[in-house]
C-alpha cells in the first residue's frame, strides 16, 4: 500500500505515557499498522525514515534551548502536527518550574548542577509553532488516540467534545462527590475525555484534561472554600499537571495572591 | 381502595416478577438514593432519609423503618426511558455497497418501583416530546409500552422540592399502574394502594388484598397532607412568563451568569429535558455507527452553526435554560418543562437555585419599573 500516510511520533520533555498508549491499543494497534505507515516512532521500532511526515503526534513540553529547535524541524517535516497529552498542550507538571527560580531546583536535585542545561520555563508546543489539533489527558484516553486518528484517515473532524467531565460524570450515573459527599472536584472546569474515572471511584476529578470550555475556576473556587479548601489548597489543585492552561494558570495566580495577603 | 401490609410487600414484587417485570426502584449506593435493579424490599433504602439543600445531598439514617422515607436523587426514570446513550444505526460494508442495521430495543418489560408524582408529570412531558410530535421516537415508544408504574405518593417533603407550586405533587394524578400511600404510626406500618389502569388492576386482584378501612384511607390523606405542608421551596408562576418572555436582557442574566459553571448537571439531572446529539463514529475495518447521547443547552457545541456557537456567554446558556423551562415549553408542549422535582437545585455543583433566580428576576424587573 504505497498510498498510506506516513507517521511519525515524537518525544520532548514527558512521561512517554502518551506515546505508550498507542502501543497499549492491543487488538486495534494492528489495524493502525496496516492503515498508516510508521516511519519514525523511537519507542516502538528501530526503524527511522526520514520526513517529510503526513501526521506527527508529538508528546511533551519544551523545556531546553535545544528542543525549541528540533520542534521547529518537526513542524517543517509535518504536514499535521498533533500535540498529545498534557505536556504538549499545556507545559506539564515539570511547568511548576515556571513559578520557582529554576536554578534552586537544579541545585536541588541534581549531584553536579553544572551539567544541566534547560530553560527555566516547560512551555506547551503550540507556544512554538502551529499545531493542527490539540489531545488532551495527562495521560491521554487511548480511544480519543484512535478517534483522532481515523478521523483524520476519514477526513472528518474527531468525536473528542470540550464539556465538562460533569456531563460524562452524569450520563455514567455516577453520584456527585461535590454535592453527596462534600468532596472537592474539578469535574465541572475540567475538559470531558477520561471517562469521569476518578467520580466513578469515589474521588474528585484532578483536572488531567485540562480546562473545559467555558470554564470558570474563579466561581469554583467560592464553592470548594465553602467546602473547607483554603487558599494554598486551590492553588496546589489547579496547579498540576494543566497549571499552565490558561484558565487554571489564572485562577492559581490569584488564588496565591490571595494566600499572601492572608499571610499563610 | 385496598390495604396492603409492610410484612406483605414482597408478595407485590413477587406479583410483578411473576408476570414477567424486571424491577427498577430505589436502592442506596455511593452515599445516595438512586435507582436501579432490585429483586426485594431488602434492596430498598429501609429506614433512610435524604437531606436536601442547594448543592449539597446527604443520606440520613430515620428513627423509623419505612420504606419511602426519602423523596428524589441524582437519577431520574428518564435514565430507562431514553437512555444516556444509545445506538440509533450501525454501517456495515458489503460487497456490492453497504447495509443500515438498527439495533433492536431491549425488550426487558421493566416495573418502576417508587415514582413521585413530580416524576410521572415528567414522563408524561416526555411523553408529549418523543411521541406526540411530529417526529415519533420510536425506541422510547416501545420502552414506553412496556412498563409498568407503580407510584408513591410522598410522605414527606425534601428541601428542594416545590411541586406543590409547580402543581404536580405530592399526590399522584393518574399516570400510574399503582399506587401507593405510605403509612407508619405507632403501631402499624401499611400502604394504602390504588390500581389506575386495568395492568394494575390486574395485579391487585391477583393479590387479593382486602379493603382499607376509612381511618386508613384518612391517614393515608393524612400523610400526603403532611408532605404538602413541607415543601422546602415554592415558585411563584403567577405571570412569569409574560415576564421570561420581556427580559431578554439585564445585569440578572449576567449576575446568575458570572455564578454559573455552564457544567450542565442541571440539564442532566432534570426529568423533563429531552436534548440530544448525534456523534457519527467511522471505524478502521469500514464500519460506522451513529450514537445518540443526552446533550445539554449548557454545552458550547449545543448552539452551534454554520461559522461557530450562537450562545458564547453562559448568561445567555442560563437564560435559554430557564425561559425554556417556565416559559417557552408552554407555547411548545402546552405545560411547564418544569414539574417542582428540586434536582437541578440539589445537584448544581455551585447551589443556583431556579426558584431564587425565578423569584430574583422578578424582584429586579420590578425594580426596573419603578425606577
Ligand atoms: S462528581 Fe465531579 S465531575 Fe461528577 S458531577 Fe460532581 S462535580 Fe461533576
Ligand atoms: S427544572 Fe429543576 S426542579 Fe424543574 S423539573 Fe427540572 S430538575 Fe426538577
Ligand atoms: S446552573 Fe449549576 S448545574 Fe446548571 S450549568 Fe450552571 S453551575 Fe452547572
Amino acid at each position: 500500500m504505497p498510498d498510506r500516510p506516513k507517521l511519525a511520533v515524537w518525544k520532548f520533555a514527558s512521561c512517554d505515557g502518551c506515546q505508550l498508549s498507542l502501543l497499549d491499543c492491543e487488538d486495534q494497534l494492528l489495524a493502525v499498522a496496516d492503515a498508516v505507515e510508521i516511519a519514525y516512532f523511537p519507542e516502538a521500532t528501530r526503524v527511522m525514515q526520514p520526513g517529510p511526515y503526513d501526521v506527527s503526534l508529538v508528546e511533551g513540553s519544551i523545556t531546553t534551548a535545544e528542543d525549541a529547535e528540533r520542534i521547529q524541524r518537526v513542524r517543517s517535516e509535518s504536514r499535521v502536527l498533533i500535540t498529545l497529552g498534557a505536556c504538549a498542550t499545556a507545559g506539564g507538571i515539570q511547568s511548576l518550574r515556571n513559578h520557582a527560580e529554576i536554578a534552586d531546583y537544579v541545585r536541588l536535585v541534581y549531584a553536579r548542577p553544572e551539567y544541566i542545561e534547560t530553560l527555566s520555563t516547560s512551555t506547551p508546543i503550540t507556544d512554538h509553532v502551529k499545531v493542527d489539533f490539540e489531545l488532551r489527558g495527562c495521560p491521554i484516553d487511548k480511544g480519543q488516540l484512535l478517534e483522532v486518528l481515523i478521523a483524520h484517515l476519514h477526513r472528518r473532524r474527531p468525536n473528542t467534545p470540550n464539556h465538562s467531565v460533569c456531563q460524562t460524570c452524569k450520563r455514567a450515573g455516577h453520584v456527585c462527590v461535590m454535592v453527596a459527599h462534600g468532596t472537592p472536584c474539578l469535574g465541572p472546569v475540567t475538559h470531558a475525555g477520561c471517562g469521569a474515572l476518578c467520580p466513578g471511584y469515589n474521588r474528585g476529578c484532578y483536572g488531567c484534561f485540562g480546562p473545559a470550555d467555558r470554564a470558570k475556576p474563579a466561581a469554583l473556587s467560592t464553592r470548594l472554600r465553602e467546602l473547607g479548601m483554603s487558599d494554598p489548597e486551590l492553588v496546589r489543585l489547579y496547579r498540576s499537571f494543566n497549571g499552565q492552561a490558561e484558565e487554571f494558570r489564572v485562577e492559581s495566580e490569584a488564588r496565591e495572591v490571595q494566600s499572601g495577603a492572608q499571610g499563610n | 381502595m385496598k390495604r396492603l401490609g409492610r410484612a406483605e410487600f414482597d408478595r407485590l414484587l413477587n406479583a410483578l416478577t411473576e408476570v414477567g417485570y424486571e424491577l427498577i426502584g430505589p436502592v442506596m449506593r455511593d452515599g445516595a438514593i438512586l435507582y436501579d435493579s432490585i429483586a426485594g424490599v431488602r434492596d430498598l433504602p429501609v429506614g433512610w432519609t435524604d437531606a436536601q439543600e442547594a448543592g449539597q445531598y446527604r443520606i440520613q439514617r430515620r428513627d423509623d423503618q419505612a420504606l419511602f422515607g426519602y423523596v428524589v436523587g441524582p437519577h431520574s426514570w428518564k435514565r430507562f426511558l431514553f437512555p444516556p446513550n444509545q445506538t440509533v444505526f450501525s454501517a456495515r460494508r458489503t460487497d456490492d455497497g453497504f447495509v443500515l442495521e438498527t439495533p433492536p430495543v431491549d425488550g426487558v418489560r421493566r416495573a418502576l418501583i417508587g415514582v413521585r408524582a413530580c416524576e410521572l408529570e415528567a414522563i408524561r412531558i416526555q411523553d408529549r416530546v418523543f411521541l406526540e410530535g411530529p417526529y415519533l421516537d420510536t425506541a422510547y415508544q416501545q420502552r414506553r409500552a412496556m412498563l409498568f408504574v407503580v407510584a408513591v405518593n410522598c410522605g414527606q417533603a425534601g428541601g428542594t422540592c416545590f411541586c406543590a407550586s409547580m402543581k404536580t405533587g405530592p399526590k399522584a394524578h393518574g399516570g400510574y399502574d399503582l399506587a401507593l400511600t405510605e403509612v407508619l404510626d405507632a403501631d402499624e406500618h401499611y400502604f394504602t394502594v390504588d390500581a389506575g389502569s386495568p395492568a394494575g388492576k390486574e395485579v391487585l386482584d391477583r393479590l387479593d388484598l382486602p379493603e382499607a378501612s376509612g381511618a386508613e384511607c384518612d391517614a393515608a390523606a393524612a400523610a400526603v397532607a403532611r408532605a404538602e405542608s413541607q415543601m422546602g421551596r415554592s415558585l411563584d408562576t403567577d405571570g412569569l412568563k409574560p415576564l421570561l418572555d420581556r427580559v431578554l436582557d439585564g445585569r440578572h442574566w449576567e449576575a446568575v451568569g458570572q455564578r454559573c459553571l455552564s457544567c450542565a448537571n442541571c440539564t442532566l439531572v432534570c426529568p423533563t429535558c429531552f436534548c440530544s446529539t448525534v456523534e457519527d463514529i467511522t471505524e478502521l475495518d469500514g464500519g460506522a455507527r451513529r450514537e445518540r447521547r443526552w446533550d445539554s443547552c449548557f454545552d458550547g457545541e449545543f448552539s452551534y452553526v454554520a461559522g461557530g456557537s450562537i450562545r458564547q456567554s453562559t448568561a445567555s446558556r442560563y437564560r435559554q435554560w430557564l425561559t425554556h423551562k417556565l416559559s417557552s415549553w408552554h407555547d411548545q408542549f402546552g405545560s411547564s418543562g418544569c414539574v417542582g422535582c428540586g434536582r437541578c437545585i440539589t445537584w448544581c455543583p455551585v447551589g443556583i437555585d431556579i426558584t431564587q433566580e425565578a423569584a430574583a428576576l422578578r424582584v429586579a424587573d420590578a425594580a426596573e419599573h419603578d425606577g
